[in-house]
């Protein structure tokens, strides 16, 4: 049961993730959601390479016994990198959209419809 | 592509040849019909402008029809489709994120046997 | 030496020569305009003619395996691994050459076109460097064999596609399309991710023929797989999720919306690889199968009768879009619905993927022609709307020409591309289910109806006398139109040659998963 843990809260933590961006209503928050469901991707992949028992995985003077999967370490570096583009585009996108709407309710951000 | 060749469907075919030759034979019946026209009209005189007997011709604007006005009978028609249709394309963003998660809902039930 | 270098090293160099591109493009236009333009140029070419290297390698000799970092490209199975290939893998098979083959030649008419329409914008510097960057993402996406690169291509093409989309700010109305595409693919791309994560953990590999020849269908894998189908059709523009298509497409400038038409329909080839090859022996053909009909069948009637009333002539346009790739949808889930059982497969199941498959690349072409059409008409009379709009055939008759070429093509009329792909899926599809045929059929029409109106709306009528000043667009323009219209004619003509040479190893590649497994893993 508690090596279940970590996936657990991945879990709560993307789904508190899609909660937060469909029912909030400002862009920012909307935002925001899409950065914890990110988080939560990020913490359920690094859980996914959890060994029990496991050492770091580094050759240099490494003692014995199984290492914890390295792959899935780089491919949660790989993400956070995307994230922080993704989301810093997200946010200059939101800032343009105040700038030209003087609004950021996303009720109102809706001019191209039907 | 040495030659015109036919697709076949599996159930009957499709040869481009055939559709060459009659537009070739069409088009060369309308070139001949043409020929014989009156040749002694003049452009860009009283002979091109609209003739309405007599009456006063309208504005160019007036007399184009405009995209709004055409179909007016299939969307007159099918006005309950289109009164329930339309509507749901909101333009809010939270929606469509709705609509992305409810499809992925009715999969987990439909295909993976998740409920 | 050098030739015999480049064919070696095909699949890494069709990446290498558009991304270099890209990040030397704002050095160009330090130089200058027309060194930043010709480099443009230079470098589609270039993937062009690498393409069509690749293209040629594959269609002669079998599936091209590429491992990055080992002494020999080849060698995907290292003899110390025990079995397992743990390096980045290309595996570039037919399907794979087609959907890059369709990409390079759209690419190119697309570059050629941006390069005169995009002269009354500023910043195009980002603007060349974040095409050519998106035109990486596409052919990555379509030429690796690892899932996790997969993901990182995708989001290149979002992230790349989002910014080209709001880069005409327009009061505000082209970022809001821009912000709606990157919430929705980076939603799409995270759920991707979060599957890719499942099936690494269940299997401790990443590359999609190890997984393949292990996979069972367990609990993780159906979630992973309906994740999967789901945010591809997304990525793609299927009905339900399809609301951001005619945003997205109708706010961006018309040269990088022929693009994003190329990059939806790069997810629908994941879609396919996902469904065929990966999964392939362990699915039930029947309820996914219907599953994707019944996207297709959804997209093709929603997408079209939300276009009739549309008064915006590219919003108009990608609705269209959205209808069409309901058809390649509905071929290739009638295929993939029968691909369990022999005899119905060798009647009309290849078929159906033939159809469906062949419409993707007809689908590139006459609907590229038709979005830079709709620009060359927004470039020269500076509205979209077609209430306003009016008798413009009088003063651009070049562009009328190719825009019945292109509406011809879409309707499914002889001897244009469309029909010779439509009139296989009808055939097939008939004999599957005569009513999903007979819907297929009224969405064509009704498609025609709605050309006809633009083209009355925008073409004929009198000449009028707002638009006094317009005249026939810059010659670079038509050049980009006149070759995708070269193509629509030639693949119309010529339909069944097509067939033999690109579709059908295509098809074969598709429903003959072994062949993938056997190429990567080396005859296991």
């Amino acid at each position: 049961m508690i090596y279940n843990i970590p996936y657990i809260a991945a879990g709560l933590i993307i789904i508190i993730g899609i909660v937060t961006m469909t029912l909030k209503r400002d862009l920012i928050k909307i935002v925001m959601g899409l950065c914890l469901v990110e988080s939560g991707v990020n913490l359920f992949l690094v859980a996914t390479g959890y060994i029990d028992g496991g050492i770091a995985p580094i050759f240099t003077n490494a003692g014995p016994g199984r290492m914890v999967l390295p792959t899935v370490q780089a491919m949660t570096l790989t993400n956070i990198v995307i994230g922080i583009a993704t989301t810093a585009m997200l946010l200059s996108f939101v800032m343009i959209i105040y700038k030209k709407y003087k609004t950021s309710d996303v009720t109102e951000v809706g001019r191209l419809k039907g | 592509m040495a030659f015109v060749e036919t697709m076949s469907t599996g159930f009957g075919g499709w040869s481009p040849l055939f559709w060459i030759l009659a537009f070739a034979v069409s088009a060369i019946t309308g070139w001949l019909i043409w020929r014989r026209g009156e040749s002694s009209c003049k452009t860009g005189t009283e002979q091109e402008k609209p003739y309405l007997c007599g009456n006063k011709e309208p504005e160019k604007g007036d007399v184009h029809v405009r995209a709004g006005n055409m179909y007016w009978g299939f969307t007159e028609a099918m006005k309950g489709y289109y009164e329930f249709l339309i509507p749901l394309h909101t333009g809010i963003l939270t929606d469509y994120i709705l609509w992305f998660l409810g499809v992925i809902a009715v999969m987990l039930v439909l295909a993976a046997g998740v409920f | 030496m050098i030739f015999e270098w480049i064919v070696q090293n095909s699949p890494a160099l069709l990446l290498a020569v558009p991304m270099l591109g890209a990040f030397a493009v704002p050095l160009m236009g330090r130089i200058g305009e027309k060194a930043r333009d010709g480099w443009v140029l230079l470098v589609s070419i270039a993937t062009l003619i690498i393409a069509g290297i690749l293209t040629n390698e594959v269609l002669t000799s079998g599936t091209v395996v590429y491992t990055f970092g080992a002494a020999n490209p080849a060698l995907s199975v290292p003899a110390d691994s025990g079995g397992i290939p743990f390096r980045i893998i290309f595996a570039v098979d037919a399907m794979s050459v087609f959907m890059a083959i369709s990409a390079s030649v759209v690419g190119f008419a697309v570059f050629l076109y941006s390069i005169v329409s995009s002269a009354r914008m500023s910043g195009k510097d980002s603007f060349f460097a974040l095409i050519l960057l998106m035109q990486v993402g596409i052919l990555g996406m379509v030429c690796t064999g690892d899932l996790f690169n997969f993901f990182v291509f995708l989001e290149i093409n979002s992230l790349a596609g989002a910014a080209l989309v709001a880069s005409r700010v327009d009061k505000g109305v082209a970022v809001e399309a821009g912000l709606k595409y990157a919430v929705l693919s980076t939603l799409g791309g995270l759920l991707v991710l979060f599957a890719v994560g499942l099936l690494y953990g269940q299997y401790d590999a990443l590359n999609i023929a190890a997984i393949a020849d292990v996979m069972q269908f367990g609990m993780p894998e159906k979630v992973a797989l309906v994740l999967f189908v789901a945010a591809l059709a997304m990525k793609s523009g299927a009905v339900p999720m399809h609301f951001w298509t005619p945003d997205a497409y109708s706010m961006a400038p018309s040269a990088v919306t022929a693009f994003l038409v190329i990059a939806s329909q790069a997810s629908l080839y994941g879609l396919f690889r996902i469904v065929f090859t990966l999964y392939n022996v362990t699915l039930d053909y029947a309820a996914m199968g219907w599953i994707i009909i019944i996207l297709g069948v959804l997209s093709m009637f929603i997408g079209v009768t939300m276009a009739i009333p549309q008064k915006d002539i590219k919003r108009l346009m990608s609705y269209h879009a959205v209808s069409q790739t309901g058809y390649m949808l509905l071929g290739v889930g009638v295929g993939l619905a029968v691909l369990g059982d022999e005899n119905m497969m060798r009647a009309f199941g290849m078929t159906a993927m033939e159809g469906g498959i062949f419409h993707i690349i007809n689908h590139a072409m006459y609907k590229g022609l038709l979005f830079l059409t709709a620009g060359a008409i927004f470039y020269q009379a500076g509205t979209r709307n077609l209430n306003k709009l009016g008798g413009l055939g009088h003063s651009m008759k070049w562009t009328m020409l190719f825009f019945i070429i292109g509406a011809l093509a879409i309707a499914g009329i002889p001897p244009f591309n469309g029909f010779a792909s439509k009139l296989l899926i009808y055939e097939s599809v008939f004999i599957f289910s005569p009513v999903l045929s007979v819907i297929a059929m009224v969405v064509s029409i009704l498609t025609l109806a709605s050309f006809v109106k633009v083209f009355h709306s925008v073409f004929m009528g009198p000449r009028l006398p707002e638009y006094e000043n317009v005249t026939e667009v810059p010659k670079a323009m038509l050049y980009a139109m006149g070759i995708l219209a070269f193509f629509v004619i030639l693949f119309g003509v010529f339909p069944q040659q097509v067939i033999d040479i690109l579709i059908s190893p295509a098809a074969m590649a598709l429903a003959d998963q072994g062949s993938y497994i056997s190429a990567v893993l080396g005859g296991n």
